[in-house]
């Protein structure tokens, strides 16, 4: 630590090195890269490569020319296809959600409420998807959904359909998909929070004459929100931006914005609009990533 | 009251894990199917290997399985170093200048959508090119990047939830008798959390080896990795030689898990023993 003797007078300590470099890492290659994105969001569209006008520009000999081009964002709230398709994602996340929290509570309840072996077993088979390629696991289901797929083939032998339905490329297949890749995610932070559970409330308030169901959502469900909040935070917010899916099970008519970013910008290079599209984004979810920080620190904190 | 309750939690519990497993399983079963229609089980000529055999003699998925290990080894080592120090720094430095900054651009990418973080990236190092002539081009260099980034925020949060619960009074002994900050790190903090340091890794080299989207935003000519392979592939239809590919991973990462659980558990009582 001698070594350090002469930093130390110019203000670096060793705990100053030691997250010095992650905190420079993230503020180059995560937070550098949205400034870029910002200033892209405001450039003309360009036939060159990189395909954008730079923002500043020496016009003459003293002046400095700074334009910002606001028809990026004009044209994202004038296009309908915008417009549907950021609507559109926040439906399909939200209900996404909901359907993630209906399947996932009752499994973290029940995992909470098994005795050590069977939590450590169930927690186990709760983990081991998601350490498996999501790639792989939405593949799976286009070979269970699809006309002579798994789910076609056994109605059709119990004899309950006679023609294939038509399961795969519907909404309700990329449902189905994001549930199921979310679903883990729902289901953790759930389970973290509901195992500090007292269950001696619940045996008191039956005592004292109330219902199973009511106590369930009298003491139960309030005192797990920071649980509920933090998996529907986990689910909500990548789903937004969800592309994989949509775009594995959803069929061409699945209009989600990570799907528009994707094709605006590979297949029309059109990087400014695509910019914006990003920038919208950020304005929508960074809100709930922050509130999502702090139900963490509250969760952390032993708070309710 | 309680029997009933009980039966309905376990009936959801038996429905939500079937949910979960129904998929996979199907994927293992057609595996061995020798039909090209992959779901259409040809009872003939099954169960067979000969898909196993037709995708080790693949070479475009081979090499996309090679690039994408490189990738996923760099970006593990290089993301627990980077968030073994964020997660140390955040658990054991009560106040410094730009903590909160830190741990929030340490959550933050643990739920930006892919697509945001890929093109952002991908914008960086285009300007970066233009202005200080590096990365020039993208490929496997910029691609590590863009996982180490987004790794290391998930290494940051196992590791500091680790610090939380190990006593701080160990270190400080070992400060009061005189050791260096260093060398208490490496003897004494190192081993204690290096369960989670291990896990950290294993975690950070999954998502890399998984990542589709934010690896298609930053990859180069020449630098297709498995999952995009895969991806182009399944978009064209289902194809047996996948199943087997899910089937091989599956196999791999249940028998890591379950080894390496068990050595921890090891581990775990050997210590209590000898406390």
């Amino acid at each position: 630590m001698r070594a350090l003797a002469p930093l130390r007078k110019v203000g670096v300590t060793g705990r100053g090195l030691v997250v010095a470099l992650p905190y420079l890492w993230l503020v180059l290659f995560f937070v550098a890269p949205f400034v870029i994105v910002l200033k892209i969001s405001f450039s003309d569209i360009d036939l060159a490569i990189p395909p954008y006008k730079p923002l500043i520009e020496w016009i003459g000999k003293n002046s400095l020319a700074i334009k910002l081009n606001l028809n990026n964002y004009a044209f994202l709230f004038t296009d309908s296809l915008y417009v549907h398709a950021f609507l559109n994602s926040i439906k399909v996340a939200f209900i996404s959600t909901l359907l993630c929290l209906l399947v996932g509570y009752p499994v973290a309840y029940g995992i909470a409420r098994s005795s050590g072996t069977w939590r450590n077993v169930l927690l186990f088979l709760v983990v081991l998807p998601f350490w498996t390629s999501l790639l792989l696991r939405v593949y799976a289901w286009i070979g269970l959904l699809k006309a002579n797929g798994v789910i076609n083939n056994v109605l059709i032998w119990l004899k309950l359909i006679h023609e294939p339905l038509t399961l795969l490329y519907t909404p309700l297949a990329m449902y189905i998909g994001i549930v199921y890749s979310y679903l883990p995610f729902m289901i953790l932070p759930l389970y973290a929070n509901l195992e500090k559970m007292d269950w001696q409330l619940l045996e008191a308030a039956e005592d004292l004459g109330c219902r199973p169901w009511q106590a369930f959502y009298k003491i139960t469900v309030p005192l797990s929100r920071n649980g509920i909040l933090a998996g529907s935070m986990l689910v909500f917010i990548p789903a937004v931006g969800e592309f994989v899916i949509p775009a594995l099970l959803g069929g061409p008519n699945a209009l989600m914005i990570g799907r528009v970013l994707w094709d605006e910008f590979s297949s029309n290079r059109a990087w400014p609009v695509a910019s914006a599209v990003v920038i919208l984004l950020l304005i929508l979810l960074v809100p709930f990533m922050m509130w999502y920080q702090s139900v963490q620190r509250r969760e952390s904190a032993g708070e309710r | 009251m309680n029997y009933r309750r009980s039966y309905f939690i376990t009936t959801c519990l038996a429905f939500g894990f079937a949910f979960l497993y129904v998929p996979i399983l199907s994927m293992v079963v057609f595996s061995f199917n020798a039909s090209k229609l992959v779901t259409v089980w040809d009872a003939a000529n099954s169960p067979t290997l000969k898909w196993y055999v037709s995708l080790i003699h693949n070479e475009e998925i081979l090499d996309a399985a090679w690039i994408s290990l490189k990738v996923a080894v760099i970006n593990a080592t290089g993301s627990v170093i980077l968030g073994t120090l964020a997660g140390v720094g955040l658990a054991r430095f009560a106040q410094f200048r730009g903590r909160f900054t830190l741990s929030a651009m340490t959550t933050a990418p643990l739920v930006m959508p892919e697509v945001i973080t890929g093109l952002s990236l991908l914008l960086l190092f285009v300007a970066m090119e233009q202005w200080v002539g590096w990365p020039a081009g993208r490929g496997i260099t910029t691609m590590t990047i863009a996982h180490m980034t987004f790794s290391m925020a998930y290494v940051t949060v196992v590791v500091q939830s680790r610090m939380a619960t190990f006593d701080s009074a160990l270190e400080e002994a070992a400060m009061d008798l005189g050791a260096p900050p260093l060398k208490v790190f490496f003897v004494i903090t190192l081993p204690i959390i290096f369960p989670a340091v291990l896990s950290g890794w294993l975690l950070a080299f999954t998502l890399s080896w998984d990542d589709l989207v934010i690896s298609s935003f930053t990859s180069g000519p020449g630098s297709s990795t498995l999952p995009m392979v895969v991806f182009s592939k399944v978009r064209l239809g289902v194809s047996p030689e996948i199943n087997v590919l899910a089937t091989i991973t599956i196999a791999v990462v249940t028998a890591m898990i379950i080894g390496i659980s068990l050595w921890l558990s090891r581990a775990g009582r050997l210590e209590k023993v000898a406390e």
